[in-house]
C-alpha cells in the first residue's frame, strides 16, 4: 500500500522509511510557529520546563500580527512577554511592528517555509504551508513549548481525502470560492483529522495566492493539513523567496485515500458562506433575497495577498463605497502593503471610500478594528463567521471572496461583480 | 480517578470562539477567562457551574482557532470532564496537554442531558447517569493519561518524571 504526500513528509521527518494512517509517531520539527495570542502561554509552559533554551533559534518564528499595534494596556503585556523572550534566547525570526506581517502570509514571503518540511505553529491556520508542499499543521500553545523545547512533535499519521482539480476558474473566481464550496460540500467536520490533499490538472491554473487560500481553510473543513502538489508555480515561488533548499515529495500511485472527489474549477461560481459556519455556503446566483451589508473587510491570512488586493482595487477603480457601508483593507504584510502602494491599489481604495490599516489580524476575531455591533452585518474575506467572531453575539459574518466582498461594499449588499456589469 | 456533576449540555461544532470569546484572549491567566467561558453560547454557564460539573456535546467539540485558553477556561471554570460525540483535533490536544479529560463518547452524548447528575470513572470509562439510571461506556483513561491529568498537564508531567 503506497503513501500519500503527507504520510512520505512525515515519515522522512521521523526516520522511517513507511507510516501508515493511525500510526503515532516523533517528527523532526522544521519551524515551530507562535502569535501574541499563543506565545505566551507557550513561554509561560516553557518557563516550567528544566529546558535553558529554545532547540534552534533560526528554527523558531515569532510573529506579533493579532492585536498589534498594541490595543490594549493588556495586549501591549502579552507583546512585551514575547519580545522579553525573543532577545533573550535571540530568536532569528521575531517580527514585531515594522516588520511583521500576518503570520501565514509573511512566513512564505521571508522563505521560511518551504516543501518538505514539517512545521508546527499555535495558530490553526498554519496549515496555509501546504500550498507550497509542506507539511504544516495548528497546535496548541503546550505543543508549541514543547516544539520550541525539543524540536520534536508527536503526531498520528492522517489518512487523506483526495480532492482532483480539473478545469480552470471562470473570472471571479479565486481559491477562496474553491475552499467555500468544498466546505459546503463535506462540512466543518468533513476532514476531521485527515489530510485534504489538492491534486489534478486544474491546479496549474490556480494561482499561488489562490493556493494559500485553499490550503488556509483546510481546518475550516475540520482538516489537520490541507497540501498542494510542488509544480513550477510553486518551485518558481519558492525560488523567488526562499534561500532554503526545498525537497518534493510527491503521493504513490497506489496511495490509498478514504474518499476522492472531482472538482470542475470551470463550474464554480462566486460563493459566500452564511452564518454561523462556513460550511452554510451558497453560491451568488442561489442568493435570492437582499443581504444588506455594514462592513467589508477585505484582508487576514486568508485573503490579504496580493492578488487580492489587485481584485479588489480591479473592483472598487472608478466606484465609490456606498454611503454607510465601512470598507476595511489590509495588507496581510508590509511588502504587500508596499507593492499595493506601489501599483497604485492603495490611491483605488482610499478614492473609493475604503480605508487601508496596517498589517493585523485585528477584525476578522473580533479583536480591534472593524468590531461589530449587535445586529450588524459584514461582508468578510476571512475565514471564520462563527456567532459572535466579529464582534457583538448578534452580528452576523457571511464569507466570501475579495470580489464578492468588494462589490458588495459598492452596492451595499451581497453582490457578484456582474452586478456592477464587471 | 471519578469525575462527578450537573451537566451542561449543548449541541454539534461548538467553537473556541463561543467557549472563550477572541475579546477577551488579551489576557491569558486560566481564573480571568474562566470569568468569561461559554459567554458567547451561554452567558449564564459562569453563574451556574459548579466545581466538578460536566459539559457534555454532540459532534465536533472545539473546533476553530487553535487557542488553549478554550480547554484552560474550561478547566479553570472548574469543570471536571468534557464528553463528546466527537472533539475537533486541535482542541483534543489543547485538552490532554493541560490536563482537562475529555471522552468522546456517542452514546453518552445522546443520553445525557442539561441538568442530569453523571459520574465518570476514569479507570473503566464507565459513565453513568445518575438521572435517568443508565450507563454508557467510554474509552478508559490509560496510566499515562491519568497521571498526566494528576500532574496538571503535560509539561509539569513530563517534569515530575525527570525529577
Amino acid at each position: 500500500m503506497g503513501m500519500t504526500m503527507t504520510q512520505k513528509i512525515l515519515a522522512a521527518h521521523a526516520g522511517l522509511d513507511y507510516v501508515e494512517a493511525g500510526q503515532l509517531i516523533e517528527a523532526d520539527l522544521d519551524l515551530v510557529l507562535g502569535n501574541d495570542i499563543t506565545s505566551p502561554v507557550a513561554i509561560h509552559e516553557m518557563d516550567k520546563m528544566t529546558v535553558d533554551t529554545v532547540f534552534n533559534k533560526d528554527k523558531v518564528a515569532l510573529v506579533m500580527d493579532h492585536f498589534i499595534p498594541n490595543k490594549d494596556i493588556k495586549s501591549a503585556e502579552h507583546c512585551k512577554c514575547v519580545r522579553e523572550f525573543a532577545c533573550k534566547h535571540d530568536i532569528t525570526n521575531y517580527f514585531d511592528v515594522g516588520e511583521m506581517g500576518i503570520e501565514h502570509a509573511l512566513l512564505p514571503e521571508k522563505g521560511l517555509t518551504v516543501a518538505g518540511d514539517v512545521v508546527i505553529g499555535a495558530d490553526s491556520h498554519t496549515c496555509t504551508y501546504g500550498a507550497l508542499g509542506a507539511f504544516s499543521t495548528g497546535v496548541g500553545s503546550t505543543d508549541m513549548a514543547a516544539g520550541m523545547a525539543t524540536g520534536k512533535a508527536w503526531f498520528k499519521v492522517p489518512s487523506a481525502i483526495k480532492f482532483n482539480l480539473t478545469g480552470k476558474p471562470s473570472k471571479w473566481v479565486s481559491g477562496k470560492d474553491v475552499i467555500l464550496h468544498i466546505i459546503g460540500m463535506i462540512g466543518v467536520d468533513g476532514a476531521r483529522y485527515k489530510s485534504m490533499e489538492f491534486t489534478g490538472e486544474g491546479v496549474a491554473n490556480l494561482s499561488m495566492d489562490d493556493r494559500f487560500t485553499i490550503a488556509n481553510m483546510a481546518i475550516e473543513a475540520g482538516g489537520k493539513n490541507g497540501i498542494f502538489p510542488v509544480d513550477e508555480k510553486a518551485a518558481a515561488y519558492m525560488k523567488e523567496h526562499s534561500k532554503r533548499e526545498y525537497k518534493v515529495y510527491e503521493a504513490d500511485a497506489d496511495a490509498v485515500y478514504d474518499e476522492e472527489y472531482t472538482i470542475d474549477l470551470s463550474q464554480l461560481k462566486p460563493t459566500v458562506a452564511f452564518p454561523h459556519l462556513p460550511e452554510n455556503t451558497k453560491t451568488i446566483d442561489e442568493i435570492t433575497e437582499d443581504v444588506v451589508i455594514d462592513q467589508s473587510v477585505i484582508g487576514s491570512c486568508t485573503n490579504g495577498r496580493i492578488d487580492d488586493l489587485r481584485i479588489a482595487a480591479e473592483i472598487l477603480k472608478g466606484r465609490k463605497v456606498k454611503k454607510g457601508v465601512r470598507c476595511i483593507v489590509i495588507p496581510a504584510t508590509q511588502a504587500i502593503y508596499l507593492q499595493a502602494m506601489e501599483e497604485g491599489l492603495l490611491k483605488i481604495f482610499i478614492e473609493a471610500g475604503a480605508v487601508v490599516s496596517t498589517p493585523t489580524c485585528g477584525p476578522c476575531l473580533g479583536g480591534y478594528m472593524g468590531i461589530l455591533a449587535e445586529g450588524e452585518r459584514c461582508i468578510s474575506t476571512t475565514n471564520r463567521n462563527f456567532v459572535g467572531r466579529m464582534g457583538h453575539v448578534k452580528s452576523e459574518v457571511y464569507l466570501a471572496s475579495p470580489a464578492v466582498a468588494a462589490a458588495s461594499a459598492v452596492t451595499g449588499k451581497i453582490s457578484a461583480p456582474s452586478e456592477l456589469g464587471l | 480517578m471519578k469525575a462527578n456533576g450537573t451537566v451542561f449540555k449543548y449541541g454539534d461544532n461548538v467553537d473556541t470562539d463561543v467557549i472563550i470569546p477572541a475579546r477577551y484572549l488579551n489576557s491569558s491567566d486560566p481564573a480571568e477567562l474562566a470569568t468569561h467561558c461559554m459567554e458567547d453560547i451561554d452567558k449564564d454557564f459562569v453563574n451556574k457551574v459548579k466545581k466538578g460539573d460536566i459539559i457534555v456535546a454532540d459532534k465536533n467539540f472545539g473546533c476553530g482557532s487553535s487557542r488553549e485558553h478554550a480547554p484552560l477556561a474550561i478547566k479553570a471554570a472548574g469543570v471536571s470532564c468534557v464528553i463528546a460525540e466527537t472533539f475537533a483535533r486541535i482542541f483534543y490536544r489543547n485538552a490532554i496537554n493541560i490536563g482537562l479529560p475529555i471522552i468522546e463518547c456517542p452514546e453518552a452524548s445522546k443520553g445525557i442531558e442539561s441538568g442530569d447528575e453523571v459520574e465518570v470513572d476514569f479507570d473503566s470509562g464507565v459513565i453513568t447517569n445518575k438521572t435517568k439510571g443508565t450507563s454508557f461506556k467510554g474509552q478508559p483513561f490509560p496510566e499515562f493519561m491519568q497521571k498526566l491529568i494528576a500532574s496538571g498537564g503535560l509539561v509539569n508531567y513530563i517534569n515530575d518524571k525527570n525529577r
